[in-house]
């Protein structure tokens, strides 16, 4: 058994784990933090993914002991004391960008650390920033949407409302270029 | 009745955002595999690693020496106890089952079949425990060929089932008396096209993987699983144990997507009942993503053979249609149904004076296959796209104009199909027409021709699919007409409280559709309530004890409408009680915006929240009439509805490195209302995505010796956000005439129209080069040598990499090329 000691979601725990307990596991089964999901054995899909000391991870591929000494906010941990959610969950609500919602912890992780990338993201960088997660309900065109729109929200910048990629709502198409409107 | 109007009402047709959404963003979530009960153990499955094999002899006594193993069993333990994963559709009174136990007891039929069972203090000791169970295994020749399994002196998958033909279904229009015969329309055909496309195997891939929790209860059980259908798992359950049905509470919790491949009887879902009730404590199994890659159900598998025919001026004439469907090793809940749903839809929206459609049902040594997003109409649809494509290039139309040509116009609504179906509504020439318009047809047109002409390594090829598909299963009689084994209705209840808030059970279980905002809305509406003040309850077979739950693109259609009817039960019941309170005739009062009051006298009145409180305390309530406000109806749908579309797809395709690029995805699909647009379009773009995948990326593929080949995410290409483009879309308006909201379903459409619009846009961006056909998924290693195959060949156009070589009767008669063997 190794020692480890972390702090999760403004928490800090100290326990004796096995050493091939993955930080996942650790997570579920012994802090009951079952808000992070697994949802593959192979590090493919991301629903797993936590912020490590402000790095987004798959939790899948960290062993619970290298988080030792570290700091871990999970999407649990994302949302405000009062209950007002996080940006990035807002717009995740606001533009539709979950239906099943599983992969959805791993989504929001992974977006954070994407957004403290690159705070005003295009929709190819989006697609590429979240390669990494694996979305089998949306389509991934809304949380692209909500990504950038938590980036505008994040930075200050206003947003613009519209329907995420109806062509009706403004009477055009939504080529992919005009999506990446710079804040102000 | 409720009328339908142009106009939508105050809450249908606003994109509200989900109630759903708040614990699942937050991470408060309650999927099976968070929940622990007391005592609770955990199972760990031994899977085989042959394809088909005897049992010479199995030991779990070493399994059950490891520490923290309470016990194994292998299914000699449960021989007795565990029946036959149930096959609810029996499609021909002579269809063989070989049967289909949960626990192989001395053959195993695919790998992954499970095999023994350790049950654990935790999951790690159960897991770890698998390997000290002792299996001896006798090869048996493996069965992977469809075409092979089924010819003579074959080997067998079962034995004693004497045959790999599980049935063979057949409807010809002649002897159905729904046109003519397909023998005349062969034979006298001016130009005759025939194709062989293969539908590829492919794995549903819910991100949840599936996970069942039982606990024992008395002489039942609770069950908490990761299922699209409590309502069914408990009669099947039941049916299957010997368990009195009143005492098995089925409970499906947040459930992480279906898409089909939770439409089922799982093993794993019989074998926690089983462990749980031998031992008498509660049990927990998760799958892992490679275990649920392997035996949890695949899709569609066909070998398709289609025969069209048609005049010289484009008009068709016939429609020749034989599949071969792969069940995979077993039949399980639903299986030989899906490729029979198919059976209505090849003809699509086309007059075909003539149709034939022949389905035989295969079995093979490979995982069973069931219903995937679509479940046989996908297939159909992307067998009768891509073959108008090929008989336009025969005939040297525009495929377009070809598709205009045969299509049931606007004005021929209601329309009765040559496969006996009523089409309700639709207008293929105004969904066509914006399509075109957003795309930018006329100019990708220009681009292409100037691309061929100046021989750009990067072609650009334009797809088209005019598609329909058949929702809202179903009309019990129909089902019943199909030998299917329970009907098609849907369940609702409203109960407006003594505070006026209103609880709405629905028997249609969601897993990510987002029923609570939608039937919130209708209720909203039907009982001028606000959203906000009303909950929908639906899961739990104690708490919503009818239904027929979320499947086929019903849970609108059927059970949206289920709501509706419950919604007028209870005005009509509220509307005497106001009437009492007003002391007017019930015939004087109006009901708006969610008050009662006498017609001509504005002002005065009644809320249904102070009806709702008057019938709660049913201290002056007229002669008759029962205390409370609720009701309760169950709806069977008068046919099913018949959304359709048209979906344009440019795709770029270098042909250098055969890599295929979309560049512009447009679809304008019609469904009729919407109650919710932002849900529609939700669906929408992930049915494209689904879609899209079987044409570029995805195909289940299993070895010589019959091993799953993509058995990790890392080899079974899901697409991620960088793989799919950004899709356009938009909705024409053709509201259905069969149902008081006018509705049409979804959940399918995106995935049943998309595949066939990208393969026709790479064919054509092939075309030049004498490519008529690549086989799904269209990866850049097929195309490159399609493209190089046509070009060393030196042969005529005909080249092909389709499955088994295709041919075209018209030309030289040949069949096309050696088939494919990636």
């Amino acid at each position: 058994m190794a020692r480890v000691n972390v702090t999760v979601d403004g928490v800090r725990y100290a326990d004796e784990v096995e050493p091939r307990l993955l930080l996942v596991q650790y997570l579920r089964e012994r802090l009951g933090k079952v808000g992070t999901v697994i949802g593959c054995d192979t590090s493919n899909c991301g629903a797993c993914t936590v912020s490590l000391n402000g790095r987004s991870v798959k939790s899948c591929s960290v062993l619970a002991v290298q988080a030792d000494g570290g700091t871990v906010l999970t999407v649990e941990g994302l949302a405000n004391p009062d209950g007002s959610l996080h940006p990035v969950q807002q717009a995740f609500h606001d533009k539709h960008a979950l239906q099943c919602g599983f992969c959805t912890p791993g989504m929001i992780m992974a977006a954070c650390d994407l957004l403290a990338e690159n705070p005003n993201p295009s929709e190819d960088e989006v697609r590429e920033g979240i390669e990494g997660n694996l979305c089998r309900c949306t389509g991934y065109q809304n949380i692209i949407a909500a990504v950038q729109a938590a980036g505008r929200a994040m930075s200050g910048a206003g947003e613009s409302e519209q329907s995420p990629g109806h062509a009706s709502a403004n009477g055009s198409p939504a080529p992919r270029e005009s999506r990446t409107e710079v804040p102000a | 009745m409720t009328a339908v109007t142009d106009r939508p009402a105050a809450e249908i047709g606003q994109p509200r955002r989900r109630k759903e959404d708040r614990h699942l963003i937050t991470g408060a979530t309650n999927w099976t595999d968070n929940l622990t009960l007391p005592g609770m153990l955990h199972l760990a499955i031994l899977r085989s690693p042959m394809a088909h094999a005897r049992i010479s002899s199995i030991d779990v006594g070493p399994a059950r020496e490891r520490p923290g193993v309470i016990a194994a069993f292998s299914g000699q333990d449960f021989a007795d106890s565990q029946g036959n994963i149930p096959c609810a559709w029996p499609v021909t009174p002579d269809m063989v089952n070989p049967g289909h136990p949960s626990l192989a007891v001395d053959t195993v039929n695919h790998v992954g079949e499970a095999v023994a069972v350790v049950v654990g203090r935790d999951r790690a000791s159960a897991q770890d425990a698998l390997e000290a169970i002792e299996v001896e295994y006798e090869q048996l020749p493996v069965v992977l060929d469809m075409e092979a399994a089924v010819a003579d002196g074959a080997p067998l998958v079962h034995e004693h089932a004497g045959t790999n033909r599980s049935y063979t279904w057949a409807f010809e229009s002649g002897a159905a008396g729904t046109g003519e015969p397909i023998e005349q329309a062969l034979a006298g055909a001016e130009v005759t096209v025939r194709r062989r496309f293969v539908q590829q195997r492919l794995i549903p891939s819910f991100m949840e993987p599936r996970s069942t929790v039982v606990q024992p209860v008395g002489d039942g059980f609770t069950m908490w699983s990761a299922t699209q259908v409590p309502h069914i798992l408990r009669t099947m359950l039941a049916l299957t144990l010997g368990v009195g049905e009143h005492q098995v509470r089925v409970i499906a919790p947040d459930v992480g997507g279906g898409f089909g491949g939770k439409l089922q009887v799982t093993p794993e879902e019989v074998i926690c009942v089983l462990v749980a009730r031998r031992l008498g404590k509660p049990v927990k199994f998760t799958e892992t993503r490679s275990e649920s890659l392997m035996s949890a159900h695949h899709g569609r598998d066909q070998l398709q053979d289609i025969t069209i025919t048609a005049r010289r001026d484009g008009t068709v004439t016939g429609l020749d249609v034989h599949l071969y469907a792969d069940m995979g090793a077993y039949l399980r809940l639903v299986s030989p149904g899906v490729p029979v749903l198919g059976a209505f839809m090849f003809n699509a929206i086309y007059k075909f004076p003539a149709y034939r459609f022949v389905c035989e049902g295969v079995f093979t040594n490979k995982t069973p296959t069931d219903a995937y997003r679509g479940a046989g109409r996908p297939e159909a649809t992307f067998a009768i796209e891509r073959i108008m494509d090929e008989l336009a290039h025969e005939l040297g139309m525009d495929p377009l104009e070809l598709r205009r040509k045969n299509w049931i116009r606007h004005e021929e609504f209601p329309f009765t199909t040559v496969a006996g179906l009523t089409y309700d509504s639709g207008n293929y020439e105004a969904a066509t027409d914006r399509a075109l318009e957003l795309i930018g047809w006329d100019e990708l047109k220009r681009e292409q021709a100037e691309r061929r002409r100046r021989n750009d390594p990067v072609q650009l090829g334009l797809g088209i699919s005019t598609f329909t598909e058949m929702c809202g299963l179903a009309p019990s009689r129909v089902l019943g007409s199909l030998s299917y084994g329970a009907g098609g209705w849907e369940n609702a209840a409203i109960r407006v409280l003594a505070t006026g808030k209103v609880e709405v059970v629905t028997g249609a279980s969601a897993h990510g559709q987002g029923h609570e905002t939608a039937w919130s809305q209708i209720v909203a509406d039907q009982l001028g309530v606000p959203f906000s003040d009303v909950e929908v309850i639906h899961g739990d077979t104690q708490s919503s004890p009818k239904g027929l739950d979320t499947y086929g693109s019903r849970s609108l259609v059927v059970g949206g409408i289920a709501v509706v009817k419950a919604a007028e039960k209870v005005v009509a019941k509220a509307r005497r009680i106001a009437a009492h309170m007003l002391e007017a005739n019930e015939d004087d009062l109006e009901f708006a915006d969610g008050k009662f009051s006498v017609r001509g006298v504005p002002g005065e009145g009644k809320t249904i929240q102070e009806v709702a409180f008057a019938a709660f305390v049913a201290h002056d309530l007229p002669d008759g009439v029962e205390p409370s406000l609720d009701a309760d109806a169950t709806y069977d749908p008068e046919n099913f509805s018949f959304p359709h579309g048209t979906h344009l797809c440019a795709i770029e395709v270098d042909t250098e490195t055969g890599f295929a690029t979309i560049r512009r995805y447009v679809c304008v699909d019609d469904i009729g209302h919407v109650i919710n647009p932002l849900i529609v379009e939700g669906q929408v773009h992930g049915g494209l995505a689904q879609g899209i995948a079987q044409a570029l990326y995805e195909e289940a593929i299993y070895d010589d010796d019959g091993n799953l080949t993509t058995g990790t995410f890392v080899d079974y290409l899901l697409p991620s956000a960088a793989d799919l483009p950004h899709f356009v879309t938009d909705r024409t308006t053709s509201p259905s005439t069969t149902n008081p909201l006018g509705v049409k379903g979804v959940g399918e459409a995106g995935t049943i129209a998309s595949t066939p619009a990208v393969v026709n846009a790479v064919v054509d961006a092939l075309r030049p080069f004498g490519v008529d056909d690549v086989r799904m998924p269209c990866t850049p290693e097929r195309i490159w040598r399609a493209l190089q195959g046509s070009q060393e060949s030196g042969r005529a156009p005909g080249g092909t990499v389709a499955y088994g070589g295709a041919s075209t009767s018209t030309s030289d008669g040949s069949s096309g090329s050696e088939g494919d063997q990636l």
